[in-house]
């Protein structure tokens, strides 16, 4: 799959969050997503950087810009080497948290995204992989 | 150090977020809004987010937070302008706000909140009726 540019960025702090926001909007628009798709894009990584610092001890986050055929599409990948996940199920279920979240992380992210891949090994890390398709 | 004003105006607190808020200023606000509502005696609370391009569970937390918070405090809450394309994902990320009145525009959320605050201010003063 053809993949056209690519970026990666760190997730240490809260900032970072903001900073993964703005670029995933960046190329959301370069990728010619209606607003809604924006939008809905943004929010998922937004919900999905913060895991990677609050419960992966950060991470990174990197954007692939995709052109598959006549489709353009945005992916993120969110890799951290924390604690891993045991349960990936329980994980994503609504209103499900180890934290002091709301538990919509995951599970909002996944149903605001097409592609949703999520792997974990427990004591090695985590990577979550969303693509949104225009 | 970025920091979100919060205006009085009469018996209301008018707050207008017009930055990309990182999770720390999201909490500063809500700590912020909670002790000023305290100082002031505010009756409701009037939060513009007409300017926040997305709303995440931790932001729409915070929103949730500040309703239920300024309610024990005798004060209500109104969230207003919320872009279209926001409500869309907050609706499919599983975000419900409970307890957190809408309004499409800064001043449909000042006539919500007028008409509240007058409501419970036209009440009989309930000490004053025990002392008869």
């Amino acid at each position: 799959m053809p993949v056209t540019r690519s970026e990666t960025l760190e997730l240490r702090s809260a900032a970072d969050v903001v900073s993964v926001r703005q670029a995933v909007r960046t190329w959301a628009i370069e990728a010619g997503f209606s607003l809604v798709d924006q939008t809905k894009m943004v929010t998922a990584a937004s919900e999905l950087a913060r895991n990677t610092i609050d419960y992966g001890g950060g991470g990174t986050a990197t954007l692939h810009l995709i052109i598959e055929g006549p489709r353009r599409g945005l992916r993120v990948v969110f890799e951290d080497t924390g604690p891993g996940i045991p349960d990936i199920q329980q994980a994503l279920t609504d209103h499900f948290t180890t934290g002091n979240g709301l538990g919509l992380g995951l599970g909002g992210a996944k149903r605001l995204v097409n592609e949703f891949n999520i792997s974990s090994r427990v004591g090695e890390g985590t990577r979550v992989v969303i693509t949104r398709w225009k | 150090m970025d920091r979100i004003p919060i205006l009085k105006l009469r018996n209301l607190l008018l707050v207008s977020i017009q930055v990309d808020m990182h999770d720390r200023l999201a909490m500063q606000l809500q700590d912020e809004l909670t002790a000023k509502i305290s100082e002031t005696g505010a009756r409701g609370v009037l939060i513009d987010i007409s300017s926040l391009d997305i709303v995440d569970s931790f932001i729409g937390r915070m929103i949730a937070n500040i309703a239920a918070m300024a309610r024990v405090l005798d004060a209500e809450t109104v969230v207003v302008g919320m872009q279209p394309a926001v409500a869309i994902t907050l609706v499919e990320l599983g975000l419900n706000l409970p307890g957190v009145r809408t309004a499409l525009n800064v001043d449909k959320g000042m006539a919500l909140l007028e008409s509240a605050t007058r409501a419970v201010e036209d009440l009989p003063d309930v000490d004053a009726r025990h002392t008869e």
